[in-house]
């Protein structure tokens, strides 16, 4: 006898049917990944040899045992606190700058925006090499106008504000989402607060800030979880920067000068691939998770309240 | 759902994930079940990487081809350690047979976790007797607690290359042999330019340049950084605090060390033209066997020597000694065809035409008994100064660890804080150095 549906069933199967490619991505890149990081944290495993069960092993070890933990972690978060706000200001500024030009802001826009598409590891060699601080351009330049030029990368007081530098060569993906999201803000209402006297600063204050707090809001929740990834950059400079010779055998200490361009990601890098130590790879990158859900949370309340308070 | 099913459900859902996680840990397994004599295509990942060097490899290849038709190599060349590692991990059909490493530091690691197959049965199998065959330190460097997963591809030795024609110029007859003449050479060949920077400095003492990696002038004392129960002892290493003195009154020597990494930062890349050595920079500077080809071949325009890096005044009688280190070669684990990648393993590594050739073309020391005595060698005295020093009883090689070369990178840092003048207290920062590394090992073990 053929089995008859009821119609809850069915719905839930056609319901189920339409989620399923989200549910299939979700699973596969997110859900079984998350899991598998939990149990390999309490495995010893080389990812050769089967893994064993170690308890809290890997965890202590983490918060313990590895001193390079606590100089990765405010490495992170200082480049999450100080390169996100930098480069929301900065996108946010070209942005209104672009598009108050009448002239050439076809020419501003390009010229902007095309370091943005200069590969991360070529454009860091590049920068690497004009803040030289031995032979590089810019040194020079301040050189011949009577300023003793920084050390750049060379030194653990400017390295990563000089990555901060770097990032913000390349803010032409963010300069085009704020023009996008300033040139949709309805002119009539610039109009109207102009009859109500508004000057520039009062306009942007309270028409354009309130029209683009979601994009700006989308740009520092990406901005967060981004940076809390990041590794290409810090890596490449930190490496070029030392000037070791990195050979087919040759291993060193990411994070020159003096750990201040180390971040989370490089040590799981180090630990998962370099010292076969999954286990503990695995507990690093729980707690970047822990604490790009808890920043990410902490942000969409707050624009939920920014949101509310605007309706 | 009723309330009662949800941790069911949940129980149900962690246990199918644990049995599927422990699935999907399982390794990829190879095996040496082949006929070696069977048509087969191995795959051969290196690091060579030069125009010269991937020609000599490839003459290997060609001569091995010859005497094993059935065998089609495809040689990889500039492969990191990094990416084999990722490879073996990953298995599969792209993944490489025969596998080689630049250096030594990570043999403890891949004979502990099983990455590169035991090679005593193979050896045993086709007959070769590997202490007749290789000398004792680089078996020992090619082997981690009795499994043998390793086999020396030619040796490098480190010893002092110095400007004979900057030697003459500041009066002096013969290359240091003590530490204190070495700080007394520096000096005299050191030529400052202006307040901060120098035309040339006798020799850079800094980690960061080139091959000055703490451990090679470190085994100049003769160090032993474990002891018998495997912790880490250089805390107790009387030679540790003598070598940091050592470096810090080189660097001082010739203006300390600020400047001199400020005039490192100018030099050009290692493997270039702009070599410091090469371009004059640089007067005595420690390297490889295989920078003297590399002097000739850039037609360097100065006359310049080759000695035996110099020794702590107080064991003066060890002159000649030097840090020993060389490429490895191994089997996959995950390897299908391990009897016939472990032909042209035994002939790369144990041949002795074979390795008498590459050692002559690629310039790095021969490590077979054989092929040392052989009379085809290179006989430029140059050259042969690195085979007395692998030869030298008291040349040390860095001892194989489980986590590999991890203990190797700790000292390296540690040692880049001690030269930036960070590390206060050098006990109580070697003992910190000394606790990290066995906390990294305990870390590393099942």
């Amino acid at each position: 006898m053929a089995m008859t549906l009821s119609n809850p069933a069915r719905r839930r199967l056609r319901t189920l049917g339409f989620l399923s490619p989200w549910l299939v991505g979700f699973s596969v890149f997110f859900a079984y990944p998350l899991i598998a990081t939990v149990y390999f944290s309490f495995m010893h495993y080389n990812q050769i040899k089967e893994p064993t069960f170690v308890g809290l092993r890997n965890w202590t070890y983490v918060f313990e045992q590895m001193p390079l933990f606590g100089p990765a972690l405010w490495n992170t978060l200082w480049l999450v606190v100080i390169m996100v706000a930098l480069r929301v200001v900065f996108g946010l500024s070209l942005g209104l700058l672009i598009t108050k030009i009448k002239t050439g802001a076809g020419f501003f826009r390009t010229a902007f925006y095309i370091p943005y598409l200069a590969p991360p590891v070529a454009a860091t060699v590049a920068f690497v090499f004009l803040l030289n601080p031995g032979s590089g351009p810019v040194n020079e330049i301040l050189g011949a106008v009577g300023i003793s030029g920084p050390n750049w990368f060379n030194d653990p007081d400017t390295a990563k504000p000089s990555l901060v530098l770097l990032s913000l060569w390349g803010i032409g993906d963010l300069m085009v989402i704020f023009m996008a999201a300033l040139l949709d803000v309805p002119k009539e209402q610039y109009e109207a607060a102009e009859l109500d006297g508004a000057g520039a600063f009062a306009k942007f204050r309270y028409v354009t800030w309130p029209a683009i707090t979601p994009i700006v809001m989308f740009a520092v929740v990406t901005g967060v979880v981004q940076t809390m990834q990041y590794y290409t950059q810090a890596l490449v400079a930190g490496k070029v920067a030392s000037g070791v010779n990195i050979g087919p055998g040759s291993v060193i200490q990411p994070g020159y000068p003096e750990h201040s361009t180390l971040t989370v990601p490089q040590l799981v890098y180090q630990m998962g691939f370099q010292n076969f130590n999954t286990g503990a790879a695995c507990v690093l990158s729980l707690v970047l998770f822990a604490i790009a859900m808890a920043v990410t949370m902490l942000l969409m309340r707050k624009r939920s309240g920014l949101l509310s308070a605007e309706d | 759902m009723p309330r009662w099913r949800m941790p069911i459900c949940a129980s149900a859902a962690l246990a199918a994930a644990g049995l599927l996680l422990s699935g999907c840990a399982n390794p990829s397994v190879g095996s040496a079940n082949d006929d070696p004599t069977a048509p087969v295509t191995l795959k051969f990942w290196h690091g060579w990487s030069t125009p010269g060097e991937v020609k000599a490899v490839d003459d290997s290849i060609a001569r091995f081809e010859k005497l094993h038709p059935n065998i089609d190599v495809q040689a990889t060349g500039n492969v990191s350690d990094a990416t084999v590692n990722q490879a073996l991990r990953a298995g599969g059909d792209k993944a490489p047979d025969v596998v080689s490493s630049f250096t030594t530091n990570n043999v403890g690691q891949y004979c502990d976790s099983g990455m590169w197959a035991d090679l005593d049965p193979f050896m045993k199998k086709t007959g070769l007797d590997k202490r007749k065959t290789f000398p004792k330190t680089l078996l020992d460097y090619t082997s981690y607690q009795g499994n043998q997963c390793a086999l020396p591809l030619l040796a490098d030795a480190f010893g002092m290359y110095y400007n004979k024609d900057a030697y003459k110029k500041a009066g002096i007859e013969r290359p240091p042999r003590t530490m204190s003449e070495f700080e007394e050479v520096s000096k005299k060949l050191t030529i400052r330019d202006g307040k901060d920077s120098y035309k040339q400095v006798g020799y850079m003492p800094n980690f960061r340049f080139y091959q000055n990696s703490p451990d090679r002038l470190f085994a100049q004392w003769g160090p032993q950084y474990f002891d018998a129960d495997g912790d880490a002892r250089l805390a107790d290493e009387p030679s540790s605090y003598k070598f940091f003195k050592t470096t810090r009154q080189l660097a001082d020597a010739q203006g300390g060390f600020s400047d001199l990494e400020k005039f490192r930062m100018s030099f050009g890349d290692e493997m270039s033209s702009q070599n410091a050595f090469l371009t004059g920079k640089v007067a005595m500077h420690l390297d490889g066997e295989w920078r003297g080809l590399m002097l000739d071949e850039a037609k360097a325009k100065f006359d310049w020597g080759v000695a035996p890096l110099p020794v702590p005044d107080d064991q003066a009688d060890t002159y000649g000694r030097g840090f020993i280190t060389g490429t490895v070669a191994g089997i996959a684990h995950s390897s299908k065809h391990q009897n016939a990648a472990w032909e042209l393993v035994r002939f790369l590594t144990a041949d002795t035409k074979q390795v008498v050739n590459f050692a002559n073309a690629i310039h790095n020391v021969p490590s077979t008994f054989a092929a040392l005595k052989s009379p085809d060698l290179d006989a430029d005295p140059t050259f042969r100064t690195f085979f007395d020093i692998l030869e030298n009883k008291h040349s040390k090689a860095l001892p194989p660890s489980v986590n590999g070369g991890a203990y190797v990178v700790s000292l390296m840092d540690f040692a880049y804080s001690v030269e930036a003048g960070r590390v206060p207290d050098l006990r109580k920062g070697l003992k910190k150095l000394d606790d990290q590394i066995d906390a990294d090992t305990l870390q590393s073990k099942s």
